[in-house]
């Protein structure tokens, strides 16, 4: 099984030299930690930030500069400030290569939950909505049962949706699974030490394995 | 064509009951605070706030909200503030979420002369209850209409006594949409210079957006998640 930091470490490795990744908050934000230094890649902040560089080290945080999670970050040679409306214009007009974000619920046709459990938590969408109706690559980070045991990969969302037919990639603590045009979530890779048997287990909707799954190289 | 008032309380002189106002900054990052803190004092009531965020407890339209102020928030994300939640889910505010892009987008568009705009944001959600959608290119797109409101309050860095803005890292945020958006628009600003002392290559918001400047006081910029790395 991955843990937040296998998981992030995973989707470290679906990013290309030369692209522009927004990341979203919680695990997402992790995969900062693992792009590896031989790598061109520069970080969309949607508040209005290209070229996000790590945490200010203790004493040196500016209340003027942080990310979209509102923490204090600073910039890197290079990096350009823009307001709001051309942040979102950038999302909108598929300049960024690659979103990762976080997730309630998945479909098997590619429909995402992220933002609202009515009657319980109403915190908003931020910038989700407008980021999966644009991307053209998409990934979730996200944990495949809830803490009630109940699988989070579904036939159907049951929360109210962020987007509709716009995940292509999952990566959980139990696996790596393409979700197909035709709908369905095809098991990629396995975490170290889980078998298909407990991934089945785990994902209520339409499960597709073919041939030998390989273990998730980390 | 000297924009200046003397403060806070003169700039908000007019604003009153019942009025539409977009307020700038991204969760507590370039907020005009010296505007809230006025709002505050005057104590006018059943706003409508247009705000990306609503503050947190005790700062910002947090302040606003602990006062009943607010009627109506429109913003894209709310998460940190317990007073904000607990008056929505009790029914006493009203509160319209819509996408970060859209929000921004609509204040655009006022600023614009744009009377609506199209987005895939929201498609297939409950977002796009009760809205036109068109389809162009095989793809479809919400109709959002530019935002109406009576003041728009922005903090930026520098402006000069025309009314021309610089605002400083990401406290830019929603600060140059809204200024360009307002019926009538407030700039408070850390530095208030002379005109000739803003490169006009460098200028954000042009002056004909910004109909009353100030220079403001007693900053506290607050951060909301204050994260740091050690030395080694």
């Amino acid at each position: 099984m991955l843990d937040k930091q296998g998981i992030a470490k995973r989707i470290a490795k679906e990013i290309k030299d030369g692209y522009y990744v927004n990341l979203g908050i919680g695990i997402p934000t992790l995969v900062a930690n693992y792009i590896p230094d031989t790598m061109d890649v520069v970080l969309q902040s949607e508040n209005g930030l290209l070229g996000m560089g790590p945490f200010p080290f203790e004493g040196e945080e500016d209340p003027d500069t942080i990310n979209a999670g509102k923490q204090t970050i600073t910039m890197l040679p290079g990096s350009a400030i823009f307001d709001s409306a051309m942040s979102f214009g950038m999302i909108r007009a598929k300049k960024v290569n690659l979103t990762i974000l976080g997730a309630m619920e998945v479909s098997e046709n590619g429909d995402i939950a992220n933002w609202k459990i009515p009657g319980k938590m109403v915190k908003g969408m931020g910038g989700a909505m407008d980021l999966v109706a644009s991307a053209e690559n998409i990934i979730v980070a996200m944990q495949q049962v809830n803490k009630a045991g109940e699988s989070k990969l579904l036939p159907q969302c049951s929360l109210p949706l962020t987007g509709v037919h716009c995940v292509k990639k999952i990566v959980t603590e139990l696996g790596v699974f393409d979700v197909l045009p035709e709908g369905g979530f095809r098991l990629m890779e396995r975490a170290p030490g889980v078998s298909v048997e407990e991934i089945k287990q785990a994902t209520a909707g339409k499960l597709i394995v073919e041939g030998d799954v390989p273990e998730i190289m980390v | 064509m000297n924009k200046v008032v003397s403060g806070a309380d003169e700039a908000i002189r007019d604003i009153t009951d019942g009025m539409t106002l977009m307020l700038g900054g991204f969760g507590l990052c370039g907020l005009p605070e010296n505007c809230i803190a006025a709002l505050v004092k005057k104590g006018v009531k059943h706003l409508t706030c247009i705000s990306n965020n609503a503050g947190v407890d005790d700062f910002g339209i947090g302040l606003m909200l602990k006062q009943r102020q607010v009627k109506k928030m429109i913003s894209s994300y709310v998460g940190e503030n317990a007073e904000f939640e607990r008056q929505l889910l009790s029914g006493e505010l009203e509160v319209e979420l819509i996408p970060q892009g859209t929000l921004a987008t609509r204040c655009m568009a006022a600023g614009y002369g744009m009377p609506a705009i199209f987005t895939p944001a929201g498609i297939g959600t409950e977002v796009a209850e009760g809205k036109e959608v068109r389809n162009f290119n095989g793809k479809d797109y919400l109709m959002e209409m530019a935002f109406d409101a009576d003041f728009a309050i922005v903090k930026a860095w520098k402006g000069d006594t025309m009314g021309n803005l610089v605002y400083r890292s990401t406290a830019r945020n929603f600060n140059p949409v809204m200024a360009m958006a307002g019926k009538i628009t407030i700039a408070e600003v850390e530095e208030l210079v002379q005109p000739g002392e803003l490169d006009p290559d460098h200028i954000h918001t042009p002056g004909i957006y910004v109909h009353r400047i100030f220079k403001g006081v007693d900053y506290e910029k607050r951060i909301e998640h204050v994260t740091v790395r050690n030395k080694q």
